[in-house]
């Protein structure tokens, strides 16, 4: 699309994200969600974490090599030197570079 | 307090360079000026819309179309804030930001994260916020005006995401109570794979883990207690 429909578009994007966000907190300003969301609301991170880790893996071909073992992998050493160290930067930086060496070297 | 709130951020900024340096690159090789990357990043602020966007601009779809697609890729975003509506509130004057930089990422910082003792903790959260969106502008800055000159070769970088994400998780783990959650979002994540399809597994896997929790709420209730 031409560059001014693209900045067109841009705006109606960014409002519709701001939308998106700022909703629970405007519709919620000035009154208690209600008790069932209320309980949602404690275990919405817990279940957004999972589905996070699961949703980053969602672009592997599970059928072809190196069949995700990587990733899978690095999601493993990452959470077995987390619960090691429990230091996230020891966790994320040595995670990623084994995966990086992993996905570069050709081992897999 | 941005220093404070530096190291916190860091697999962020390692994650964020990554998919905004090719987001920027892809949206240069669509054709358009290189400043519109930065531009978008500033304005929408979204990174799986972004990348989505880049194709929509190409196949020049209507505004109308656009902004439905918004709405369906960012919905998970309406659940996100139930969250944070106490730490949040009084936040005043910084709030409209804070709300308006809520990604994926910035959502589990700030709710797994507590700031270190001492500190404004509206300040460290919006601390956090700048500092993770000005590391996604600079990416997609980078990426758009320098992108096919870098000379080194950033792939497998953003895996620190995942890992960021892992670490978030496994917190997560030691603090709630209980398992209860995270076998339903588990459930609902593979389940979204396999019947959403992977462009909609985000959306889908929230929506069905919300019901789903609020179904089920007086036996996790019960199993938690």
């Amino acid at each position: 699309m031409p560059l001014e429909k693209a900045f067109i578009a841009i705006a109606a994007m960014a409002a519709v994200t701001v939308f998106t966000r700022a909703f629970p907190f405007i519709f919620f300003r000035n009154r208690k969600p209600p008790e069932a969301l209320d309980f949602v609301r404690d275990y919405i991170p817990p279940a957004v974490m999972m589905i996070l880790v699961l949703s980053s893996f969602k672009d592997i071909k599970w059928a072809s090599s190196p069949f995700g073992i990587p990733e899978l992998a690095c999601a493993g050493l990452v959470a077995i030197l987390h619960l090691w160290k429990r230091n996230a930067m020891i966790s994320i930086v040595g995670g990623t570079a084994v995966y990086m060496i992993l996905t570069r070297s050709g081992i897999l | 307090m941005f220093r404070k709130a530096f190291p916190y951020t860091i697999p962020v900024l390692l994650g964020y360079l990554a998919i905004g340096i090719a987001f920027g690159l892809l949206l240069k090789n669509a054709g358009y000026p290189w400043y519109l990357a930065p531009i978008m990043s500033i304005l929408v602020y979204a990174g799986a819309l972004q990348y989505l966007a880049v194709g929509l601009l190409a196949a020049n779809v209507s505004i109308a179309e656009a902004a439905i697609l918004a709405l369906v890729v960012n919905a998970r975003h309406m659940v996100y804030g139930l969250s944070l509506l106490e730490k949040y509130k009084g936040a005043g004057l910084r709030k409209p930001y804070l709300v308006f930089a809520l990604t994926d990422e910035t959502y589990a910082l700030v709710t797994s994260t507590e700031p270190p003792a001492g500190l404004d903790r509206i300040g460290f959260y919006a601390a956090v916020s700048l500092l993770d969106q000005c590391y996604w502008v600079a990416g997609s800055a980078i990426g758009a005006i320098a992108g096919s000159f870098l000379p080194f070769d950033m792939k497998g970088l953003d895996f620190a995401l995942t890992a960021l994400f892992v670490v978030l998780l496994v917190e997560q783990l030691k603090s709630c109570r209980s398992w209860v959650p995270f076998a339903l979002a588990a459930a609902c994540s593979l389940g979204a794979w396999f019947i959403a399809g992977p462009r909609n597994m985000l959306l889908a896997s929230v929506v069905s883990t919300v019901v789903l929790l609020v179904v089920f709420r007086k036996e996790i209730v019960r199993n938690a207690a």
